[in-house]
């Protein structure tokens, strides 16, 4: 009961799945679709006639002709050309369909591809973070690509097969009813065999899959680890588990494949089979001469009979692609159908000049900007945007009843340096995912320069935020083109000044093609440093008000970082700057420094108060604790 | 490329051969079956014999079901031939792997050797399957339908023999136009798949700077790129059908014309003319079946020329031939010795590198990023080969060490230390797969683990989830130097391994070291001037040379560069680091 249940819920959404994907196609494409359609059925009729054809040709022109005094091949010539005619029509449809399909295929595809893409765009960080990175790439190449196939290549076939096997039916039932119940009992037989074989297979697949991801993920931890393995001489255990795993990979490959693999032989042979039986049960009956049996129809039906048995096996084999594409498609609109982020703020940044003590807003880039706030009444007021951020008894979790900062309240006064110390998933990230509204928080308030900040647009509040994360994420690109990420009309003085401020102009000048070098793999050919430096300079070619800094000079070593620092504070000069740091050396010259402990702020003040105070980070300070 | 992946066929030679060789039976058998058919027609149909269509009827059952039991028979064979034959490809590929030496896994990326052995031997398994089975199949069938309407007609056969290069050239041509364009969308692929992947991992960045609308902008640029490819290609493709309908059909049409006057003059019996036209039919969808196996093969071409590079890679690392089973002790020699990645002398990471340690010797390296700290120390149990000068550990030459021996006692903790999933015993023993559970606590008590491991609810039976995410940064870090220091080896390298362990339990570890391993010599790279200020000499590195070398107190007389960092680090107490 249950289980039909679930079977029934399972064919709901797939019926779903098929008209949400039918949207997809027919959106644009009617008339190519009733175009498509119409040459399938062209192109089926004139294989079936072709079929048929056969016996009208020996019964009716061929073998009269040898009762001829002189044979008259002009009939025969007459109807060889119409059957010309209609093969070339049949052949014409056959293009025709497949050149449009390609059409609507990738449209299709590019379309589905562009709607993730955009939408993925638009959802909140929150889906990111709770989804498998392998997870989200598998929907734009497997699951797509499967759909493709499915769209462009498996419908038009099962149609083309489906319009076939009813036409040839339809011509068997005329030739002649006994032969055509013989094989309907074959094709029974067949659809049996069918269901059988490929049920095994089906079953031997999902376990290769399993198999296979049971490889994967093995061969990835060690390959990752390789050089551990080298360093312990650790090779031939790492061969011998490979070994297992492997082995077990094949024994489910072949088992599967196996079964795939006789299912043609199968189908075949019993079309050879029915081929016999068909001439033996016709032959029998045109010898002993019932209902008006002659060679040609036997001859036709036999032709008949082959086309058949072929649709189905095709039918059979695109139904398995059908199902996999489906799987996918369900997986596509899975994504498709996540909340995008909300926005419902309406003040925005506008760049502004000041008149007569007043701010204007401007049409050009002035360095000045303000906050645009239109109320209720209708009037506008402008606010300057210093970057001055208040935390009021913040609350917040990332998933309901399970809280994980506890009234947070604090003040970066504009151009102040605000740190936040403690151990991993103390919640010092969590607050800096909450200033640029990455997630929203759960109860209190955050003003920004005095506006709340769920009232600020979200890519305007954003924009006004510059933010170096530990996590360099470079792009494939210059380095030119990766600096200018923060400001995309940054002419080449201003990313270098940047990479200057940032001290990575002179590596940068080392390499062989200076600002034009291309990294590659998120800069793999880089340090750590050298890609954090880059990302130092990326923020300043923003030149935002606020910054905030998340472990942003983690990997580089203490001296590189003395220099740096000198960029950093001359970057952050004039800014508020809320930084997060595992070196305590960093942040000693922080105007406040807090001391997070389980969401909760535990101490604050500047360094001198802190240490004065002697408690945790008094501790911290002096190594007796280790920040974990 | 070919010959190094079929080698590793192996033990499935059988199965690979027995596939064929069956599917030939298979097609002998289904060829005949039309042939007999002519026979029930003319001699037993069109004779009125009731006893003949019987009889050879029957024969057709027996023929259809042995074609059967041989064709399922193949269809098992070729499934163990090229599933095995996968099998051998990751298994070759993965103990190649092991064999590699540190800069042959500097030249492959972790997801490029995984990619290679799933995708790419998939890829290949598919083709090879298709040419035991099908390219065989499709061959044979070809020679056999030739054969079969020589024998019915030789004259006919002629319209056919001209159907056949019309119709190869036209599949020639429709891949080789398809075939580069198919390249390109297979390129394209690729650069989708970073933008993706460059976005999904960057997603942070990517909102901070609000630059969502640029990233739709550069994906569609690529998207587009693939649709307009593929779709040319596929256009062309498209011809592929309707061009085998023309010509079968023609064939068909002109047999049929020929055949009537052939009748008509009593040279062809009307079964003969049937089963000629199920011969052409035959012949001519078993060519259509060849060109599709053909793309496949194309497709796999790439994935083929990426697993030969993974089977022919060859390290470059080898013990000698009568290697030194010895490690007499634990003296370290540099002499003169340079380095570079590539073996190119303008691109040397480490020039003149000039010292020795004593058994039993500390010795601290400090220097920038960049300044080739971690390239020095992997010379030492010879992870890569020096490029001139000389290294000797124990007074030998490495080069002369049996490598494993060499590295049993030169035991290192890598910047990059990996747990692996398991529990912690299972990790540590990688050290000595022997090591009884006394000699496991003894060495976390070294290295200052066994208090949190004991801390954990199972103690060392705790599981490791992948990668070591499960224990901090600080405990990952001292589960590895456990790990190294259960070897028992001669010389300890650490390489930045105490960075997030805090300066209190840093100090420990360095004390308990001083104590309990006085014989091995340890070498420590790090950022804090704590971790090594005890050492019997420090070494500072900078831009690959050795800038200066002493003692704690000479450096600190004399060196600027010790200077400034030692100042700074200790201005107002301990510099605190827990970096990652």
């Amino acid at each position: 009961m249950e289980q039909n249940n679930k079977k029934q819920n399972k064919t709901m959404g797939m019926g779903k799945t098929i008209r949400r994907l039918l949207q997809y196609v027919t959106g644009k494409y009617r008339i190519q679709l009733i175009a498509v359609f119409i040459c399938i059925l062209v192109s089926s009729l004139a294989s079936v006639v072709g079929s048929l054809f056969t016996r009208t040709l020996i019964d009716d022109y061929i073998t009269p002709m040898l009762s001829q005094e002189v044979a008259n091949f002009t009939p025969l010539l007459h109807i060889l050309m119409l059957m010309g005619v209609i093969y070339l029509s049949g052949a014409i449809s056959n293009y025709i369909y497949n050149r449009l399909m390609v059409v609507i295929g990738q449209t299709v595809q590019k379309n589905i591809r562009d709607d993730m893409f955009t939408h993925m765009q638009r959802l909140p960080i929150r889906y990111f973070d709770t989804h498998a990175f392998g997870d989200i790439m598998s929907r734009y190449t497997n699951d797509i690509d499967t759909l493709r196939q499915m769209i462009s290549q498996s419908i038009p076939q099962m149609f083309s097969s489906l319009t076939t096997i009813i036409c040839v039916a339809i011509a068997m039932l005329i030739t002649s009813i006994p032969l055509t119940i013989v094989v309907a009992v074959i094709t029974g037989i067949m659809i049996l065999t069918l269901k059988t074989i490929t049920g095994h297979s089906r079953r031997y697949f999902i376990q290769q899959q399993i198999a296979l991801g049971k490889v994967n993920a093995y061969t990835e931890e060690m390959m990752n680890g390789q050089k551990v393995v080298k360093v312990f001489c650790y090779e031939e255990e790492a061969k011998a588990k490979f070994d297992d795993l492997n082995e077990e990979l094949f024994d489910k490959a072949n088992k599967a494949n196996t079964f795939a693999n006789i299912l043609m032989p199968i189908l075949g042979n019993i079309g050879n089979l029915q081929y016999a039986l068909i001439a033996i049960v016709g032959g029998l009956i045109a010898i002993n001469g019932y209902a008006g049996m002659s060679v040609g129809i036997i001859a036709s039906f036999l032709q008949l009979s082959r086309s058949f048995s072929g649709p189905i096996g095709q039918i059979s084999q695109q139904l398995n692609a059908v199902i996999m594409a489906l799987a996918g498609a369900e997986r596509i609109f899975q994504l498709l159908d996540e909340e995008p982020e909300e926005d419902e703020g309406y003040v925005t940044l506008v760049n502004a000049v000041e008149k007569d003590g007043e701010l204007v807003e401007s049409e050009k880039r002035t360095g000045l900007w303000a906050w645009k706030h239109p109320h209720g009444d209708g009037t506008i007021t402008y606010a300057k945007m210093t970057g001055d951020i208040r935390f009021f008894d913040v609350d917040f979790g990332y998933v309901p009843h399970k809280t994980v900062l506890h009234d947070i309240s604090l003040y970066a006064r504009p151009g102040e340096k605000i740190a936040f110390v403690g151990s991993t998933g103390a919640g010092k990230t969590t607050i800096t995912n909450l200033i640029n509204r990455f997630y929203d928080i759960t109860d209190g308030k955050i003003r920004y320069d005095g506006i709340n900040i769920n009232k600020i647009k979200k890519d305007d509040l954003r924009r006004s935020l510059g933010v170096v994360l530990q996590d360099t994420n470079l792009f494939t690109g210059t380095i030119k083109e990766n600096i200018r990420y923060g400001k995309l009309d940054a002419t080449d003085e201003e990313v270098i000044t940047a990479a200057k401020l940032a001290n990575a102009h002179h590596f940068i000048s080392l390499l062989p093609d200076g600002y034009d070098t291309v990294l590659e793999d998120a800069g793999d050919g880089l340090s750590q440093g050298q890609k954090q430096l880059l990302s130092i300079a990326r923020a300043a070619v923003a030149d935002p008000p606020a910054m905030i800094l998340d472990e942003a000079t983690s990997s580089i070593d203490t001296r590189t970082e003395l220099i740096v620092q000198k960029g950093m504070d001359s970057l952050m000069k004039g800014r508020t700057v809320l930084v997060i740091a595992h070196r305590l050396s960093t942040i000693q010259n922080s105007d406040a420094i807090m001391v997070l402990d389980h969401g909760r702020i535990i101490e604050r003040g500047n360094h001198e108060e802190l240490v004065k105070q002697k408690g945790t980070y008094y501790q911290l300070y002096t190594g007796a604790f280790e920040l974990e | 490329m070919i010959k190094q992946l079929s080698r590793c066929i192996k033990e499935y030679k059988k199965e690979s051969l027995l596939a064929p060789l069956f599917m030939s039976v298979e097609v002998v058998l289904e060829i005949s079956i039309p042939y007999f058919m002519s026979k029930i027609i003319d001699h037993g149909l069109n004779k009125g014999n009731q006893g003949y269509v019987a009889r050879t009827g029957t024969l057709l059952v027996f023929a259809a079901l042995l074609s059967l039991i041989f064709g399922a028979l193949s269809g098992k064979f070729s499934a163990k031939a090229s599933t095995g034959f996968a099998k051998n490809l990751r298994k070759e590929m993965y103990h190649n792997i092991q064999n590699f030496s540190f800069s042959n896994i500097d030249k492959f990326s972790t997801s490029s050797l995984v990619t290679r052995m799933t995708t790419d031997v998939t890829n290949v398994q598919n083709a090879y399957q298709m040419i035991i089975r099908v390219m065989v199949r499709s061959v044979l069938m070809q020679v056999f339908c030739i054969v079969m309407v020589l024998r019915i007609n030789a004259d006919l056969a002629l319209i056919f023999a001209l159907a056949i290069p019309i119709l190869g050239v036209g599949l020639f041509i429709i891949i080789t136009k398809a075939h580069p364009i198919f390249e390109k969308v297979f390129r394209t692929y690729d650069k989708l798949n970073r933008v993706v992947q460059e976005n999904v991992r960057g997603i942070r960045v990517v909102k901070s700077y609000v630059r969502e609308d640029r990233e739709i902008e550069k994906f569609e640029t690529v998207s587009n790129e693939i649709y307009r490819n593929f779709t040319r290609a596929e256009k062309i493709l498209a011809f592929n059908s309707p061009m085998m309908q023309i010509v079968m059909y023609a064939c068909l049409i002109s047999i049929f014309w020929a055949g009537g006057h052939k009748i008509v003059a009593g040279s062809l019996t009307t079964g003969q003319l049937m089963s000629l036209i199920t011969y052409v039919t035959q012949s001519l969808f078993s060519l259509m079946m060849l060109s599709m196996v053909f793309v496949m093969i194309i497709i796999s071409k790439a994935s083929i020329q990426r697993i030969g590079e993974v089977l022919v890679e060859e390290s470059d690392l080898h013990s000698p031939k009568d290697p030194i089973m010895e490690v007499k002790d634990g003296s370290i020699e540099f002499n003169h010795v340079s380095f570079s990645y590539t073996g190119d002398e303008n691109k040397e990471c480490l020039k003149d590198i000039h010292f020795s340690l004593a058994s039993g010797e500390t010795l601290g390296i400090i220097g920038e990023t960049g300044s080739a700290k971690s390239s020095l120390v992997q010379l030492i149990p010879r992870l890569y080969d020096i490029t001139e000068g000389s290294l000797k550990v124990g007074g030998v030459e490495t080069k002369d060490y049996d490598l494993e021996v060499l590295r049993e006692h030169v035991a290192m903790v890598l910047q990059k230390n990996v747990l692996f999933s398991g529990t912690i015993k299972e990790n540590l023993r990688w050290g000595n797969p022997n090591a009884t559970d006394e000699e496991l606590i003894h060495v976390c008590k070294l290295a200052q683990a066994h208090e949190f491991i004991m801390e954990f609810k199972e103690g060392y039976d705790t599981f490791i989830e992948q990668g070591g995410s499960n224990v901090s940064g600080g405990q990952r870090q001292r589960l590895c130097i456990a790990r190294a220091l259960l070897k028992k080896p001669k010389i300890l390298i650490l390489d930045d391994s105490t960075s997030a362990v805090d300066t209190k339990t840093d100090a420990k570890l360095q004390a308990a070291f001083l104590q309990e391993i006085p014989d091995t010599t340890k070498i420590t790279i790090a950022q804090r001037i704590s971790s090594v200020e005890n050492a019997d000499k420090i070494l500072i590195l900078n831009e690959g040379r050795v800038h200066a070398i002493g003692s704690h107190e000479e450096l600190l007389k004399t060196n600027t560069i010790y200077q400034e960092l030692y100042y700074t680090q200790k201005k107002g107490g301990d510099e605190h680091g827990t970096e990652q």
